[in-house]
């Protein structure tokens, strides 16, 4: 589904679909949060994303991110963004910007690159770089070849579950066009959320890892 | 091919800029709020637990002047329960010897009733007995009462021992006081010189002697000079009438009213001055 292209540029589904989800994120949160109350009484609206911030910061937390507040505007969007992305499947005619291999493959280089900052920015460039020369420098290209496959991963599991889901609606839909698809909508609504979550955590655990490989030592050497 | 590198990088700027955008308008403004709620909600249990602390505090410090009040109260109820008792015995001791003066007063004026009752019926016994005796004399005799007792006297005078004269004689001297001789009827003139001369014979020749008629003396003749007295009278006979009256009288009482223990007070207290008998026999005083 292409909408406008020019030598190289195109305006697929894909994009315009992620505009469609940016707006209702961006939008919803700037609606909600132009009157926040800060007292004991507040609106449904509030306490929902609330609720929401609350719980991804606490699912950071328990992953091993002691400042979750730092990780929460990265973690969080690529939740709420995949989890977005899975819900709105239940719109006719929306195709799921993370059905494409394009979208994932780039939210997980998003993580690739994230890691390293995150873990640079936590234990410096030398303290990062250490990290994969451990525990010996014999495991430098399998722990390269370790993080060029884990993002290869997230990003094919997630357009795999997606693609799988919507692509077994459509055939469902010529199928058996009426209750069947529903159910498996339903499915694929629990099936996306599923991948939302597991996409963040893994990043947050990717993200823990790096931060913690070194700080790992001290404390280890503390203790002993 | 599965990946457009356009898309890809389309994608990447599109969640880079989502991800600004959600922290400007979602993360960052109710991450803002919670924060300032969770410092609300601090402040207000900080300032609850300071109220308790205070409440807790006022709540001492009224137990405590509670307990003080207590204390106080039961202090001056102690002190007003005492007072009271003490005022109680005071008012008791008052009214006890208020009842006493009272009992003593009506104690004194039974007594004072009764001695002038009994002075009163023994008068009047006397003067019935004298004018019983005049009538019986006069009835029985030619002999009047007046006569029979001037006698009577002359025979005591005569009688007197020589002790008994020597000392009225004496104090005659002493004094030259004639001798005050006193009746309780007017003395006939024939009694008068036969009683002189009884007085010069018997005590002193150049006796001067002076008559008085006394109605103290019931039915009774007596010669008195510086304070010794030869007397003859019936009252002496009397007394056995008195004693009898005064036993009907305790009788009386001893039967009647709440007025008996004084009325017995009384006559204890007259048969108590006066223990001597009745006797038929006048008793001859002279010293």
């Amino acid at each position: 589904m292409v909408f406008w292209s020019h030598a190289f540029l195109k305006l697929n589904g894909t994009i315009v679909f992620t505009w469609a989800i940016m707006l209702v994120l961006a939008g919803g949160s700037k609606l909600v949060t132009r009157k926040l109350s800060t007292g004991l009484k507040r609106s449904g609206w509030q306490n929902l994303l609330e609720i929401v911030v609350t719980a991804i910061e606490n699912q950071i937390r328990d992953v091993g991110l002691s400042r979750p507040e730092k990780y929460l505007p990265f973690l969080g969007t690529l939740f709420l963004f995949v989890a977005t992305a899975s819900l709105f499947t239940i719109i006719p005619g929306y195709e799921p910007p993370t059905g494409s291999l394009s979208t994932t493959a780039a939210l997980a280089l998003c993580v690739f690159v994230a890691v390293p900052l995150y873990g640079i920015e936590e234990q410096g460039v030398g303290g990062y770089l250490k990290s994969y020369v451990q525990p010996t420098i014999i495991m430098l290209p399998f722990n390269i070849i370790s993080e060029l496959s884990r993002t290869l991963a997230l990003a094919v599991r997630l357009f795999g579950n997606m693609m799988s889901g919507a692509m077994i609606i459509s055939i469902l839909l010529t199928i058996t066009p009426f209750i069947f698809p529903v159910v498996m909508t339903a499915l694929g609504l629990l099936t996306g959320m599923v991948q939302a979550y597991i996409f963040t955590i893994l990043a947050a655990v990717y993200i823990a890892a790096a931060t913690r490989t070194t700080k790992r030592g001290p404390e280890l050497a503390a203790s002993t | 091919m599965l990946i457009d590198w356009f898309t890809v990088c389309a994608q990447t700027l599109n969640f880079l800029i989502l991800v600004w955008l959600m922290k400007r308008f979602l993360y960052k403004p109710v991450l803002n709020a919670i924060n300032a709620r969770e410092a609300l909600v601090a402040k207000e249990l900080k300032d609850a637990n300071a109220k308790k602390t205070e409440a807790r505090k006022e709540r001492d410090e009224f137990q405590t002047k509670n307990d003080e009040f207590d204390r106080h109260r039961a202090e001056l109820l102690s002190k007003a329960t005492q007072d009271a008792g003490v005022e109680r015995t005071r008012l008791l001791a008052e009214a006890r010897k208020a009842a006493d003066d009272l009992s003593a007063k009506r104690q004194q004026s039974l007594s004072s009733d009764a001695r002038q009752l009994n002075q009163a019926i023994s008068q009047r016994a006397q003067k019935e007995v004298f004018a019983i005796a005049r009538k019986t004399l006069s009835d029985l005799g030619s002999a009047s009462l007046e006569e029979q007792i001037a006698e009577v006297f002359i025979r005591r005078l005569k009688e007197l021992d020589e002790k008994s004269k020597k000392t009225l004689v004496e104090a005659h001297k002493s004094v030259s006081d004639p001798f005050l001789v006193r009746c309780t009827f007017d003395l006939p003139a024939k009694h008068q010189t036969a009683i002189r001369l009884a007085i010069q014979q018997s005590l002193f020749p150049k006796a001067q002697i002076q008559f008085e008629t006394s109605a103290e003396l019931v039915g009774g003749i007596e010669m008195v000079v510086q304070g010794q007295k030869v007397a003859w009278s019936i009252s002496n006979y009397l007394e056995s009438l008195e004693k009898g009256v005064v036993e009907l009288l305790n009788e009386k009482v001893e039967t009647g009213s709440s007025e008996k223990p004084a009325v017995k007070a009384v006559v204890r207290h007259r048969s108590g001055s006066h223990p001597k008998e009745a006797s038929a026999k006048p008793p001859a005083r002279s010293r």
